[in-house]
């Protein structure tokens, strides 16, 4: 490629040679002295309502977006859950069994291996070429956290698989001397996908805010912490659905937690961003999130306080904390998709920003 | 991958930190949108070089523009702007129309959001500065799309693969000058080492300036801004926006390390809370 190297040049003359004499006029008029004001980003003290119409001096090349709206379709928020389940459920599995919880570590390790199994299908499902996935591990890309995600995921497949299996096998196998030696392994495979569970649950965070999407990027300080709180209470709805409810006091208890740290980001998102905000809080993806708020709300309350004396209220509550999960991630990535359609959400923040740097003297 | 290529602002020599020990200069685009004249020689000199399937054939109601916006089937895409402006102009004052055109394109950026995102290393810093797609690497994961703040790369559906502008890199490498530089009439796409370009597009703006232009002004050829420099920069007679373009894009890998940052501390609290949820031991 570089064999050209520094003895490249050019075969013909470049046809704007001397393009500088060019001394076209481009018109006979001159401003009329009128100087537009600057457009407002709304909100920024968070406290008051933000204005549904953009300002009126917002310009736009006939109204069409500045971005491209996402290649991604709603699979990769299925993904996004599905993978949060995974991580959560491979923690709650590995802590029940170094507990003595059978029945959650059996939920943990069977869940986590669906819901990966069943999230890697719908992110491979959407890209354009799934036949090339495998060339996500042809580099190691820090800048890239896709292709840090592939690793990451390479990384945290096979012990959940191995933990999977040995949950799995018929007692029969058992005896024989592979099946001792698989059913010793699934303890440290165990472990050693949770371990690399958390970086699973965030890692899709820093994916979608290093984008150029306003909702996604701006949100990049909370996004993180809603999805790992969104994990945690997914996964402890899945324990409280599936185990015992004497084995499923640790998963009522991170269900608390993450459902506590993701409506405070959430909170914090809407209340932050300005107005970005507005694309968390209206049409589809507002409807998405708020209904992921509510039944977050109701399945940690029920399964915190009626979770240990009912089945019924714990399967109910976990299939709330579940549905909460779904639509949390849903609505993130809706929220995301409607911020690169209307050209409001990049062309005003910018533009505020330049004020401010102009009105700012430089040192 | 060093530290510096996230950084952002100016960066001296984009092509040697790409790992190019020795190099043609930077080369790129001085796009003066004061002499376009909208004749879309460019859209179609690019297409006819690279072979790029149609976009449609749809009628936008937009001016002349049928196009629309650059995309994986338009590397090249002609604005065009009707402004009714008022005039003050011997013997009457009044209003007068004003055209606007401008031939957009992929900006090569200094600081390329679609290169540092791409996963597989299918987008790659070329010798002369600019950034490609190897067709052949490319698994479609759409990343770089989202990525791009001036909305510019875009899979095109029915191949699954990402696609944009390459400054004619084959023909670069046969020494001729991109399509479309070639095909301008009125030398509004004007192609050379950047910093020559750099130079020529100062004197022009002055020159305008000076002949009662006020308004003319450089866009993305600042290597201080948030990209780090466009290595495809235009004249423009307006706000960007007006055309279509972000007023102040930045390359979202600017926040890289914060973005790692909270994810990190996101997944230490997770850990964390299924540790303590763990930590009564086993079951009473």
């Amino acid at each position: 490629m570089s064999t050209q190297g520094g003895d490249w040049q050019m075969r013909e003359p470049r046809s704007d040679e001397g393009a500088r004499d060019i001394a076209a006029r481009s018109g006979g008029w001159v401003r009329s002295g009128e100087r537009r004001k600057a457009p407002r980003a709304g909100g920024a003290d968070g406290s008051r309502e933000l204005s549904m119409v953009p300002p009126a001096d917002f310009t736009s090349y006939y109204g069409r977006p500045v971005l491209k709206p996402p290649a991604w379709k709603d699979d990769v928020a299925f993904y996004i859950f599905l993978g949060g389940l995974a991580a959560g459920s491979s923690l709650l599995g590995a802590g029940a069994d170094l507990t003595g919880r059978p029945s959650l570590r059996r939920a943990g390790r069977l869940g986590a291996l669906g819901s990966l199994a069943l999230g890697a299908s719908f992110l491979i499902r959407d890209l354009g070429r799934p036949e090339r996935l495998i060339n996500m591990l042809r580099v190691v890309k820090p800048t890239s956290p896709m292709n840090l995600g592939a690793w990451i995921l390479t990384a945290f497949g096979p012990g959940v698989a191995v933990a999977a299996a040995s949950e799995l096998m018929p007692p029969r196998l058992r005896r024989t001397l592979a099946g001792r030696a698989l059913a010793g392994l699934g303890r440290p495979a165990g472990l050693a996908s949770a371990a690399i569970a958390p970086a699973v649950a965030s890692y899709t965070a820093a994916l979608i805010s290093q984008t150029a999407v306003p909702a996604w990027h701006e949100a990049h300080p909370e996004l993180p912490f809603i999805f790992t709180g969104s994990s945690a209470a997914s996964a402890g709805g899945l324990g409280m659905l599936v185990a015992t409810p004497a084995d499923a006091g640790p998963a009522r208890l991170l269900a608390l937690y993450g459902a506590l740290v993701e409506l405070a980001a959430s909170e914090s998102v809407q209340r932050r961003l300005g107005l970005v905000a507005e694309a968390f809080t209206s049409g589809e993806a507002g409807a998405n999130l708020q209904r992921a708020r509510w039944l977050t709300i109701g399945g940690v309350l029920g399964g915190t306080l009626l979770g240990r004396r009912s089945r019924l209220a714990a399967v109910a509550s976990g299939a709330a904390l579940l549905a909460g999960g779904f639509y949390q991630r849903l609505g993130l990535f809706r929220a995301g998709v409607a911020s690169t359609a209307d050209p409001k959400y990049t062309i005003v923040p910018q533009r505020a920003r330049l004020e401010r740097r102009d009105t700012t003297p430089s040192a | 991958m060093t530290a510096q290529q996230i950084r952002p602002g100016p960066l001296q020599d984009v092509t040697a930190e790409a790992g190019f020990a020795a190099h043609p200069p930077r080369m790129g685009f001085f796009t003066d949108t004061s002499v376009c004249i909208g004749c879309k020689a460019c859209e179609v000199a690019c297409k006819e070089w690279n072979l790029i399937p149609d976009d449609g054939f749809n009628l936008l109601g937009m001016s002349f523009d049928n196009t629309g916006q650059l995309g994986a089937n338009s590397w090249r895409h002609v604005a065009f702007i009707e402004q009714q402006r008022p005039v003050r102009r011997e013997p009457v004052d009044g209003t007068e129309l004003r055209w606007l055109m401008a031939s957009d394109v992929c900006k090569h950026c200094t600081h390329a959001g679609c290169l540092d995102v791409c996963p597989t290393g299918a987008l790659f810093r070329t010798e002369f500065g600019t950034v490609v797609v190897q067709q052949d690497i490319c698994n479609g994961c759409g990343y770089c799309v989202s990525a791009c703040p001036f909305g510019v790369i875009e899979r095109r559906e029915e191949d699954g693969r990402a696609w944009k502008c390459t400054m004619c890199y084959d023909r670069l490498h046969d020494g001729l000058e991109p399509a479309c530089a070639k095909a301008c009439p009125t030398d509004s796409i004007q192609f050379g080492p950047l910093d020559e370009l750099r130079e020529r597009a100062a004197d022009r703006v002055d020159q305008l300036r000076s002949s009662g232009v006020p308004e003319a002004r450089l866009y993305g050829e600042d290597p201080g801004d948030g990209v780090g420099g466009d290595g495809a920069f235009f004249l423009l007679l307006d706000e960007p926006e007006v055309y279509g373009l972000p007023p102040d894009p930045v390359a979202p890998t600017r926040d890289l390390a914060r973005i790692y940052g909270f994810a990190a501390a996101a997944a230490g609290a997770l850990l964390a809370a299924a540790v303590s949820v763990f930590a009564g031991g086993r079951r009473r």
